[in-house]
């Protein structure tokens, strides 16, 4: 409906009585590829592990593992052979809830012409913690205010999501510290926890999509040991975070620190060049373009990612209100840590790394914040 | 139409000045929309495809190449005065080219080495920009031009509109494209945070870090993208060498090998 601002997925716990255990991920992704779905998981390609569509368990990364830093990414091998032994990925689910680019619509002789948006029903397999948390905050951005987004709404309704409680957190997460993870808690149809010895999956569901799933595929009712053993996985998890940050009151000083000295340290650093903003798993900033064919008959409008690190963004009466990077840099922390809260009642930030990890120079929004409070 | 009055096709000419002519092929390269681009406009002075050349005044001048002659300098300021707009459309147009690299050395010195009689060669001591001589109205970069977006900029002229051409670096297109970042994830060192879009990210999709064949973006924090290639281990040479090629002389590039060239 639209106008509803409920979340779409809210986990309903339950359906399954119990957790589940599979020692296979096979028959789970030929029950989802049975029931409509294509299955987008993980998958190492050109260094690193990609969201691709796969057809068969075996195409998983088994064995691979990464590391991450600050401005630096590469794939390890692992001595286990865990299927998602590794942390975030460069892709995150914007990707399918907000495509990088799409054509909103068309005008021909000066009729407008409706472009139905593209939803195509996809599960997500191997989703994070971190990576639902985003998705939640996007639901509010996207569903929660006056406009509600339409299409936003047909693509995160045609999502299945199989989140995976991360084992092996990464070099730059600090879920902990944003309290989004580990763990996935809610907002999955199910979640995979897995173990070793012997090499096995528990799976809870969350949603009655994903019980009619679990019903479809060889289990075994998990007992009390499995149930621990997936605890202790996310607890020793917890306790390995790469990085940690202190947001306590964060509302109140950052944007006060308006004139802090820090800015100019970090201007001089910060290259302007979206990268961050386009890896964050929240920031939903689009610009519109219009464009005309060649004999002025037909006009498209469409809506493509921007960043808040772009001149045009903040273009007004042809110049730019945010022209120095210290500006540009101030925005995009104040807002992604405190005013996000005023305007959205939440964080926009769920601790996933990923604009650490994948910042050209390396900058580190954890440090920014400790140097600024 | 703002521009073009009704039985009135806006007419064309493509000019050549130092260059490889290779952005003037990117026109001839528009298969599919060929016969549309002629339906909306008379080609009428397009030596490239045709050696027939219409008289001018022309309404749109598409200018390739720089200027490193006496006599184009002189060619150049005619172009001017028989088109009603001109777009300059390459790096050698835009900001010298690749024959840029004579601003950095004594260009007597490489016609000396290069050819057999050097007194016959008649040069300029630098190659410059069409802009640097006359009026533009438009530049479109590149090393060589995207097609799409010089069939953007005849577009958007013809409605009479501001061609949709960002300034922004090359990492947007390369997020959008869903590249993984080649400087990140593989060392390589990579232009893209300080070279203007336009390629649509093209080598990083091919695992190759961004040559800088688009110019500076608006934005070129270049000591800081310096560092970090240092810190991959490009050697300070190297770093001098990466912004000279097709946009040299560009400030913000001419300034970040001059800064690597300090800083070694
Ligand atoms: S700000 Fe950085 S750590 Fe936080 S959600 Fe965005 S990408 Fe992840
Ligand atoms: S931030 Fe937390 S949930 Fe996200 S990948 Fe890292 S450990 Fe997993
Ligand atoms: S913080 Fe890093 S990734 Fe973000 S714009 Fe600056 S240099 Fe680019
Ligand atoms: S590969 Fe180059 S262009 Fe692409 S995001 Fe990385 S630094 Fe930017």
């Amino acid at each position: 409906m639209e106008g509803d601002i409920s979340p779409i997925v809210w986990s309903v716990r339950g359906t399954v009585e119990m957790d589940v255990v599979v020692w296979s991920l096979e028959p789970l992704v030929a029950a989802l590829r049975s029931a409509g779905y294509s299955v987008v998981g993980p998958t190492v390609k050109d260094g690193a592990v990609r969201l691709a569509e796969i057809s068969s368990a075996a195409e998983l990364p088994a064995g691979t593992g990464d590391a991450q830093e600050p401005g630096h990414y590469r794939l390890t091998e692992r001595d286990d052979d865990l299927v998602f032994g590794f942390a975030a990925s460069p892709d995150s689910a914007k990707r399918f809830t907000q495509p990088p680019r799409q054509t909103l619509f068309r005008m021909r002789d000066r009729e407008i012409e409706e472009v139905e948006p593209e939803a195509p029903r996809v599960a997500l397999l191997g989703v994070r913690a971190c990576d639902l948390a985003a998705m939640a905050v996007q639901d509010r951005v996207f569903l929660g205010g006056r406009h509600p987004d339409p299409a936003y709404r047909r693509r995160r309704e045609a999502l299945f999501l199989v989140a995976v409680n991360c084992a092996v957190p990464g070099g730059t997460c600090f879920c902990v510290s944003m309290g989004t993870g580990p763990k996935a808690t809610a907002g999955f149809d199910l979640a995979l926890t897995e173990l070793a010895a012997p090499h096995r999956f528990l799976i809870e569901t969350g949603s009655e999509r994903g019980a009619e799933i679990v019903t479809a595929i060889p289990h075994q009712a998990a007992t009390g040991d499995d149930v621990a053993a997936a605890e202790e996985v996310s607890r020793t998890a917890a306790g390995r975070m790469g990085r940690t940050v202190d947001t306590a009151g964060v509302q109140e000083w950052l944007p006060a620190a308006h004139d802090h000295p820090r800015w100019d340290d970090v201007a001089s650093r910060c290259l302007a060049c979206t990268n961050c903003t386009m890896v964050c798993p929240t920031c939903f900033c689009s610009t519109v373009e219009d464009v005309t064919d060649l004999s002025g008959e037909v006009a498209e409008r469409s809506e493509r990612w921007d960043s808040c690190f772009t001149l045009d963004f903040s273009e007004v009466g042809g110049a730019p209100v945010r022209g120095s990077q210290r500006g540009r840099y101030r925005q995009w922390l104040t807002h992604k840590f405190a005013t996000w809260f005023d305007q959205f009642g939440t964080s926009g930030c769920v601790g996933c790394g990923r604009c650490i990890t994948w910042c050209p120079t390396g900058i580190d929004v954890t440090e920014e914040l400790s140097c600024i409070r | 139409m703002g521009v073009s009055e009704p039985g009135h096709r806006p007419r064309l000419a493509v000019w050549k000045f130092a260059s490889c002519d290779g952005c003037q092929l990117t026109l001839l390269d528009c298969e599919d929309e060929l016969l549309s681009i002629a339906a909306e406009l008379e080609i009428a002075y397009f030596l490239e495809a045709s050696s027939a050349a219409g008289p001018g005044p022309y309404d749109l001048s598409l200018v390739e190449g720089s200027i490193t002659t006496a006599e184009d300098a002189e060619r150049v300021r005619h172009v001017r005065r028989v088109s009603k707009r001109l777009v300059t459309i390459g790096a050698c147009a835009t900001a010298g080219g690749i024959q840029a690299l004579r601003d950095f050395a004594d260009v007597r010195e490489f016609t000396s080495v290069v050819y057999a009689r050097p007194e016959y060669i008649a040069t300029l001591e630098r190659s410059t920009p069409i802009s640097a001589h006359v009026p533009v109205d438009f530049e479109l970069r590149g090393c060589p031009i995207d097609k799409r977006q010089l069939l953007e900029v005849i577009t958007a002229y013809l409605a009479d509109r501001r061609p949709v051409v960002p300034r922004h670096s090359v990492c947007v297109e390369c997020k959008a494209r869903g590249n993984v970042c080649v400087l990140v994830a593989h060392g390589t060192p990579c232009l893209g945070p300080v070279t203007q879009a336009g390629c649509g990210a093209l080598c990083p999709a091919f695992n190759r870090g961004c040559y800088g064949c688009f110019g500076p973006g608006e934005t070129t924090n270049s000591r800081a993208l310096n560092r970090q290639l240092r810190t991959l281990g490009m050697s300070d040479p190297d770093l001098v060498r990466v912004y000279r090629t097709f946009n040299a002389t560009e400030e913000p590039f001419r300034r970040a090998s001059e800064e690597a060239e300090d800083d070694a």
